[in-house]
Parts: C-alpha cells; structure tokens; sequence
C-alpha cells in the first residue's frame, strides 16, 4: 500500500460493502479503534447496514444498496470517524479473561523448540513467556469463531514457514508475527504449532456458539500432557478445562 | 411428505441463501452457489424463495417419494427421469407415491437444483438451512437419508425458461479496495486477457487459468489480512485468480483484484471446467443499475412461469395427470 495513504481510509468493498481502514499494519491503537468504530456502528443500527465486522486494523459494513448509494454510506462512514478520536477510545465494555490450559511443546506441538529457537530463546524461557503473555482477540476470522490474538512480544515476531504443516488439529494454538491463532477446526498451516489446548473456539451444538469475542483477553497457561490428557477425558462442556471472568470496565 | 434418497453423487448439500450476519465470527454466508437457480425453482412451484432446496453439484441421485409430492428442477441441466421417463429441465413435476426420480450427471453447468414443494425440512442453525461443509455445519446428503418437506398446494407442469449462463462469458467486476495495489499495466492486462475456468473448484472457490502470466500485486507478501466477500478475485501467491464462493473465509491475506457483481456470480458459478471467461470493469453506476435489473428480474419469475407443453408419448404415467385441469395440453 502506497505510503501516502492517510488514515482512517474509507473504501468500497466488493458493491455492497465498505471498509474503514485505520493502519495499514498491525498496531494496537488501529485494532482498538477498528473494535471501537465497529461496536459504534453496531450500537448505531442504521436501517441500511445488514452486518459489520472489525478485522485487525478496519472495520467493515455490509449495506443495502438498495436503500443507500455507495457515496452516501461511505460519507455517513467519514462523518461518524470525525465524531471522536477512534485511536484513544476504550475498548468495548463486557469484556471476558480467558485462561486455557495449554501444552507447549512435546508431541502434541511439536514446533514449539523450532518456534524457541526463531525467537532467539531457549524453550523453557519461551514457554516462560508464552505461557505469562495476555493477549487480546484482534480479530475473529477466516474459519468459524476463529480468533487472533496479539500481541506477543518482538521477539516472537518470528515469519510463517515457508512450507505449510498439512494438518494441525483443532485447539492448536499456532504462532507467527507476534500473533497466535488458536484453531477452530483441523486445518493445514503455514504458523508454527507451539501449544495444543482442548478448548472449542466453535461450538455449532451449544447456545454459546461462539465463546468468544473481539476484545477478549486470554491467558495460556502451561499444563502438563497428563493434565491436558485428564481435562479432555472430563471436557464435557468443550471449554478444555478453561476459566473466565469478567474484564472490569 | 419425503424423499427417500437411494443413490446421491458426492456432493450434494442442502442450500438456502445463507446466513447472514455471522462475519464477525468468522462464518461466512455460504448459501446456493446459483441464486438465481433458486429463485428459478420457486417462481416454479410459487413458493417463496428462502425455502432450501438440494444443490447437486455435477451430479444427481436416484430418489423415491414416500407421498405424493411436488418437485421443481433448475440450474445446471442434468438429465431426468420419473419411472424411466425422461421430464423436462427447468420445470415443475408431480411425483406420485412410490415414483422413483433418477438424476443423472451435469449436461452443462455445475450446480442442478432439485426444489420440493413445500422446501426442504431441514435443521435450522443460525437462521439459515444452508449446509457449510468447510464450516463443518451440516453435511453432503448421503444415501439412505430422507428428504423431508413441507406442505405444498400449487399446480406442477409448468416451466420457465432460463437465463443462460451455463457456458462461461463475461462476468462484469467492480474495482475494490485492493484493487490499486495491482499496478495499472496489470490490472489492463487482467482486463483484456481471456481466461477459462481451471479444474480446481468447490464451494469455497474456483480456479481461473490462463496461458500468460501471472497477475501479482506490489508487496503482496506484507499485506494486512482483511475482509472477503463473495465474488471478490483473490491472487494467490503466484498470481494465480480464483473467484470465491459462498463457503469462502471470511477474512485473508492475498489480495483481491476486483469482485465479480451479485448478478453475474450464477454465471461465474456455473462456468464449466474449461469454460472462457472474461472480466469487464464497471463503474459503480453501471453496477448499481445492474444490480437493480437482477432484482427486478428476479422479482418477476414468477409472472414469466408457463404450462409445460409435452407430448403425451413422454408423459411417464398419463392417467395420474389432471388432463382436464389445463395445465397440460395433450394437443399443443
């Protein structure tokens, strides 16, 4: 993207969408005001929008054209960002702490001493880091309920691998860029595969089908492979054994 | 009322138009590949068009009504028959109790649609009966499994001639917001370059070949993943364009070149392996008066929907028919 981009940039998207864009590269106040600008919009309900949804560093609207012209929506989108400083705003309230045991390493992450190593640590000390790093959910996507949370520390801004891993299961918790994704589903995966968890990010049979939101912080917490082992024989409620609490606003 | 299924090709799955609203979570809208086919198959049987029908893609099954039912047959032509008698594409049928419907193979196209009056009973999850296989919601329709439907009272034998769109052409695309990360010279050639439709498809995508090279974008590798909508071109990392479909991942890091209008995603969706394709760039305006013609015209199938006029010769069970009812002419 070109260097004179001024931001928060509005743009179309596809012909029924429009996108606020406020960095061109991952930082912490874009994805604060990319949350906040959506959840504004959300709380907004404009007749015309049909769904939003707020990735790392945007925020997007779907919109009946119908209803609205692709001018009028995107300077309905210009005039809301001048309401307020979006990079400073807090994040949204009805926040949740997650804490998901986690196994790092062994045969069940086996990328977790490639993963050390790239990061210029040893595994214990990155499992140290890892395991004590409270990150937020950036953003949810590419598979159901499939969160990306960040950020981890600069030495963890390790590149993806060159070749993909054909398959890691579901509940892998993967890292790359100083992000993890912690997997919805079995996937093939250019991240490398530092923990493994037993928690169900998409749970299509339970009322909370999807537990968490963008905005949650969560917490992996190193476990033993026997604890993981007994918190899956006695999951059965999909949450692998994790706690949550509230965020005080 | 139900189908009972016998034979099913492998991936057949039942569709609505979608769930909406589940972006945030990462749930993209999956829904029929070919709207408009569904559109088509209740203007058909005069029901509504959210009702979920079966998406065969490129091939059919062999199903027996367990009650006398009503069915509708759209999109992809596939060859069909009642009790061994071939029935009409693009039509509505009476199938009496204990009849055996037998679908064969795509003629032309991708995606057939087999609609049952009344809709297709199945499980709501998220406000919508879509199947989203690569979501893991739902699953393909599997011999032995029934077909249930609702309660359905309008008239059959009655047929609607399609819009053609089963042999590729030109899909018409508006510029996106990555659109001028790919540098002018590209995006001209991209323009003007013929390309057919490669082997590689399913639900979630489809492959678009062509003999030149590659289409990239300028640091393609350092871009931000962000948001997909259907329709949108992605580049992958060779510059290789495939067209995304209904079960595409809602957000991703390779760049898209241009999205493909609503109105022509039923062409791009049905463009056989091999099919041409070309992209034609239109301004927003010329987008907007398109997108409104494709309403209207869906709008208006039902009032375009006539008597199915038919030899008697290929009439599988004649005396089951209302002759009288005028619905089928025997001397036409």
């Amino acid at each position: 993207m070109a260097r004179d981009l001024q931001f928060p940039l509005v743009r179309t998207v596809g012909f029924d969408g429009a996108l606020v864009t406020f960095a061109d590269r991952m930082s912490e106040n874009a994805n604060r005001a990319a949350l906040a600008f959506r959840s504004e919009v959300d709380h907004l309900q404009w007749d015309e929008v049909t769904e939003s949804s707020a990735s790392l560093g945007s925020t997007f609207v779907r919109f009946d054209t119908q209803r609205v012209s692709h001018q009028q929506m995107l300077e309905k989108l210009q005039h809301l960002i001048g309401q307020k400083d979006w990079y400073n705003t807090p994040l949204p309230s009805g926040r949740k702490l997650w804490r998901v045991p986690t196994v790092y390493g062994t045969d069940l992450a086996p990328q977790l001493d490639d993963a050390a190593a790239a990061a210029g640590l040893t595994p214990e000390e990155a499992i140290r880091r890892l395991g004590q790093s409270r990150v937020r959910v950036l953003t949810i996507g590419f598979a159901p309920g499939q969160p990306y949370l960040g950020p981890l520390g600069p030495e963890f801004n390790i590149p993806r691998l060159p070749s993909l891993t054909p398959m890691v299961p579901e509940g892998a918790l993967v890292l790359a860029i100083s992000q993890f994704v912690l997997f919805s589903g079995p996937t093939p995966t250019g991240w490398r595969h530092v923990g493994q968890t037993a928690f169900r990010c998409f749970r299509p049979e339970r009322a909370d089908t999807f537990p968490l939101r963008p905005g949650d912080e969560l917490v992996f917490t190193p476990v033993s492979r026997e604890e993981l082992q007994h918190i899956r024989a006695n999951n059965t409620d999909n949450t692998g054994g994790a706690t949550c609490e509230e965020i005080a606003p | 009322m139900s189908l009972i299924v016998y034979r099913i090709g492998p991936s057949c799955t039942i569709q609505d138009q979608g769930r909406v609203g589940y972006l945030d979570q990462g749930l993209s809208r999956s829904g029929a590949a070919d709207i408009l086919a569904l559109h088509e198959g209740a203007a058909l049987l005069g029901q509504s068009p959210d009702l979920a029908a079966l998406e065969m893609a490129g091939m059919g099954g062999e199903f027996e009504a367990t009650q006398n039912m009503h069915i509708a047959l759209t999109g992809a032509r596939m060859q069909a028959s009642i009790d061994g008698g071939p029935v009409s594409w693009n039509a509505s049928h009476q199938l009496a109790a204990g009849q055996r419907l037998v679908i064969g193979a795509a003629v032309q196209g991708n995606y057939g649609y087999l609609h049952l009056g009344g809709g297709i009973e199945a499980k709501v999850f998220l406000g919508s009966r879509s199947a989203h296989l690569t979501a893991r919601i739902g699953r393909a329709v599997q011999q032995g499994d029934t077909l249930t439907c609702g309660l359905h009272t309008g008239k059959t034998g009655l047929k609607l001639m399609p819009a053609d769109r089963f042999a590729g052409g030109e899909l018409r695309v508006v510029a996106s917001f990555q659109t001028t990360l790919f540098d002018q010279a590209t995006l001209d050639r991209f323009a003007a370059n013929a390309f057919r439709r490669g082997t590689r498809a399913n639900r979630m995508g489809m492959q678009v070949d062509s003999d030149g090279g590659g289409f990239a974008a300028s640091g393609q590798l350092n871009i931000l993943s962000e948001v997909i909508t259907p329709g949108d071109i992605q580049m992958t990392g060779a510059g290789d364009p495939f067209i995304l479909l209904p079960e595409c991942q809602t957000t991703g890091g390779y760049p898209r070149i241009a999205t493909v209008l609503p109105c022509d995603m039923p062409r791009a969706a049905q463009t056989p392996a091999g099919g041409p394709i070309r992209f034609k760039f239109v301004s927003m305006d010329e987008a907007s008066a398109l997108h409104t013609g494709f309403l209207s015209d869906l709008a208006r199938l039902p009032s375009r929907v006539e008597p199915l006029v038919r030899d008697p010769h290929d009439i599988p069970d004649l005396l089951s028919y209302q002759l009288i009812g005028g619905v089928i002419s025997a001397t036409d």
